[in-house]
């Protein structure tokens, strides 16, 4: 095990897959020269060079049609988008490209692409840098959807990602990049899609956390446990898509009550997709409605107090815990 | 005049140009009598842009086309039947009926596809010309779009960036003075289209895309140039759709007379009168030609109206490549649609047992159970 930073992790899962497979090429604006906008790709181009470290124009639609061009014809891209804010100008090339082109040329050719990019408020950026989109790209069929929440799985699913045939849409966290944890050694550390991961083990209440809302969940289950005698499960998918939907139902057959959190929109929202999963595939399990916790309804604020109120923390999942267990305390009602 | 090709080569671009007309008059056919669904855009009048550039290209240089790109298959060597079938959304079509007029595609040949979204080829064929870069291949990609895509953002970004990294592209404007319904001087700034990409480095030049010959000794000159210097350029070929921009275009946009001012400069009739000049063909060689080129369209229609619908059980297949290491769900799907699943990854793994074929049997069986329930 090695102590390692967020952003170390990912930079070596680049690092260790460029050393592995010559296909691999990294795109993207300020990723070579400059080391990353937050210095994922730092010392990459030193390593490896022009031919296989890209700094791009500012031009996100076409950095990731590149990617998907390169793809299908034997290349392996990682793009680079600075934020997933600025995904919304690659949108067509995600969408009707990367996503489509497998399905609509019947199986021919296969767009081994990754688009990586950061997500997520808390640094004061406003309403065009501090988005959370999981849930767009959950929607679109013919991607796979990552979003690590630990530096391990940072590591661990980037390479899987990397190795995978699909087009992948690789969402880091703005918050996360600094945060420094035990990584496992070894350059075949993969974690693979499709298998969520159980922070913690509970029995009163389930708990399903994305992106950075797995952490905040852990924490929130360590205060239900000291200070409400509440023992909560909590689960981090890891991958929204494919969806390791068998793990969250297991829980929620030995608990009986699930709270999701994300830090994303709550309408069309990756809580209300997999509430429905839930209700539709084991509402006989349930002995409360499935609750959610979300980002708030609005464009993300500057003002640091209107930004604070406008996405999940700890005290609001207690919360939301404690109303699914019809707990005092508990907000009465919604929210 | 440029000079002809060998004589061969001059007869075969002149079946090539009949083959795609007379598939295109039949697709419009088989469309009125609902056989074809969708949208469809024809080609017609557009021959010889398509086959005097493709014709420049060596068989392993890649051609990228747009939503109109029948003929780009067609002249790559993507048999008619397959592009008929296609279109009538059979199982034996280019893209196994999931793609339709707009969304040809044939990877062996090197077509790299048709493309619905307006110059969203763009940036696809510059990383195509960057993998053929990167292995450091003499490839170079041949991408052809419209006047109207040369508004669209891609068609800035990815000039200036193929400019930049030395991509080995031509890229091709066909002008055929029209985005759907808009006249160029209606939709551009700059009608003077090979000067478009001057600013971003990427400078440019015309031919008559109503002459097979000037086309293609246009475009040969720059697909050398491209191969030998790695710099992109692009080429616009001057044309007129003789048809709507699809089969629901009334084309109250233009006049009766100013279609058939372009009609009088037909590509197809004016290269085989040069041939017959020439002595490259008699009249009955060129009747011949015509005569074949009818017979294969035939064949591709009798092909396509034989070839088997899809099952609606195939629906989810080919959305994702599957892994065998992954337990979760890639798609939400019906029982029946699970199953269809588990047959494709069955295919997929030729024979032999996928590693994980006890979880779909599982998924499947949950799935049952819970549709059972629900019913």
């Amino acid at each position: 095990m090695a102590q390692m930073r967020y952003r170390e992790a990912l930079n070596a899962a680049l690092r260790e897959e460029l050393a592995r497979d010559e296909r691999v090429v990294l795109l993207g604006e300020d990723i070579g020269v400059f080391g990353g906008a937050f210095k994922v790709t730092d010392g990459l181009l030193d390593e490896f060079g022009e031919r296989r470290v890209r700094d791009t124009p500012i031009s996100e639609n076409t950095i990731v049609g590149v990617g998907v061009g390169a793809a299908m014809t034997g290349l392996r891209p990682v793009v680079e988008l600075m934020t997933i804010n600025f995904s919304l100008l690659a949108f067509d090339q995600v969408v009707n490209s990367a996503a489509h082109i497998r399905y609509m040329f019947g199986g021919q050719v296969s767009v081994p692409l990754v688009v990586r990019m950061p997500q997520g408020a808390g640094h004061q950026l406003g309403p065009t840098h501090s988005h959370c989109f999981e849930a767009l790209f959950l929607h679109v069929p013919g991607l796979l959807v990552a979003a690590p929440a630990t530096a391990a799985d940072a590591k661990g699913l980037l390479k899987a990602a990397i190795r995978d045939d699909n087009p992948v849409i690789f969402i880091e966290h703005e918050s996360l990049y600094g945060v420094s944890e035990e990584v496992p050694d070894g350059d075949e550390l993969l974690v693979r899609f499709g298998r969520a991961r159980t922070v913690r083990e509970g029995s009163d209440v389930t708990i399903v956390g994305v992106s950075r809302m797995a952490r905040t969940s852990e924490r929130a289950a360590a205060t239900l446990a000291d200070e409400h005698d509440v023992s909560a499960e909590v689960i981090d998918p890891r991958t929204l898509r494919p969806l390791d939907l068998d793990t969250i139902l297991a829980s929620v057959a030995k608990t009986n009550r699930c709270v999701i959190v994300e830090e994303g929109w709550p309408h069309g929202g990756v809580g209300a997709n997999l509430a429905a999963l839930i209700s539709e595939q084991a509402f006989d399990d349930l002995d409360a409605p499935v609750r959610r916790v979300s980002g708030a309804d609005v464009p993300m604020p500057y003002s640091k107090p209107l930004e604070d109120a406008a996405y999940p923390h700890e005290r609001d999942v207690v919360a939301a815990a404690l109303a699914v267990l019809e707990r005092p305390g508990a907000p009465a009602g919604g929210d | 005049m440029p000079a002809l090709p060998e004589p061969a080569a001059a007869r075969e671009w002149l079946a090539s140009m009949t083959l795609i007309r007379r598939f295109e008059e039949r697709a419009a056919e088989m469309y009125a009598r609902a056989k074809i669904g969708g949208f469809l855009h024809l080609s017609i009048g557009e021959e010889a842009t398509i086959v005097g550039s493709a014709r420049a290209l060596r068989d392993e240089d890649y051609l990228i086309s747009t939503y109109r790109s029948h003929g780009h298959a067609l002249v790559r060597g993507t048999p008619p039947e397959n592009v008929m079938a296609e279109l009538f959304g059979r199982v034996d079509g280019c893209s196994r009926g999931r793609g339709g007029s707009m969304h040809m595609f044939d990877l062996e040949r090197r077509f790299m596809g048709g493309y619905g979204i307006v110059g969203g080829n763009l940036p696809i064929a510059a990383g195509i010309a960057l993998a053929s870069d990167y292995k450091q291949t003499e490839e170079i990609t041949l991408c052809v779009f419209g006047d109207g895509a040369s508004n669209q953002g891609t068609f800035g970004e990815t000039l200036n960036l193929a400019a930049l990294w030395r991509l080995p592209v031509v890229f091709m404007v066909t002008n055929n003075q029209f985005g759907m319904g808009t006249a160029l001087r209606r939709h551009s700034a700059v009608t003077d289209l090979q000067r478009k990409g001057e600013s971003l480095g990427v400078p440019g030049t015309r031919c008559d895309g109503m002459d097979v010959l000037d086309t293609h000794r246009v475009i040969s000159e720059s697909v050398e140039r491209v191969r030998e210097d790695r710099r992109p350029l692009l080429v616009e070929a001057v044309t007129y759709r003789f048809r709507g921009h699809s089969m629901a275009d009334p084309e109250q946009y233009r006049s009766k007379e100013e279609v058939e001012h372009w009609r009088e400069r037909d590509p197809i009739p004016a290269f085989g009168d040069l041939l017959v000049r020439e002595g490259v063909l008699d009249e009955a060689a060129r009747a011949q030609i015509d005569a074949d080129a009818i017979a294969r369209v035939d064949a591709a229609v009798e092909f396509a109206d034989a070839s088997p619908l899809p099952a609606p059980q195939s629906l989810y297949e080919d959305v994702y490549v599957l892994d065998r290491e992954v337990r979760g769900s890639y798609s939400l799907h019906t029982t029946e649609l699970r199953a269809g699943e588990a047959e494709a990854a069955e295919q997929d793994g030729a024979g032999e047992a996928p590693a994980h074929e006890d979880e779909i049997a599982q998924q499947m069986t949950d799935a049952l159970g819970i549709a059972d329930e629900a019913s």
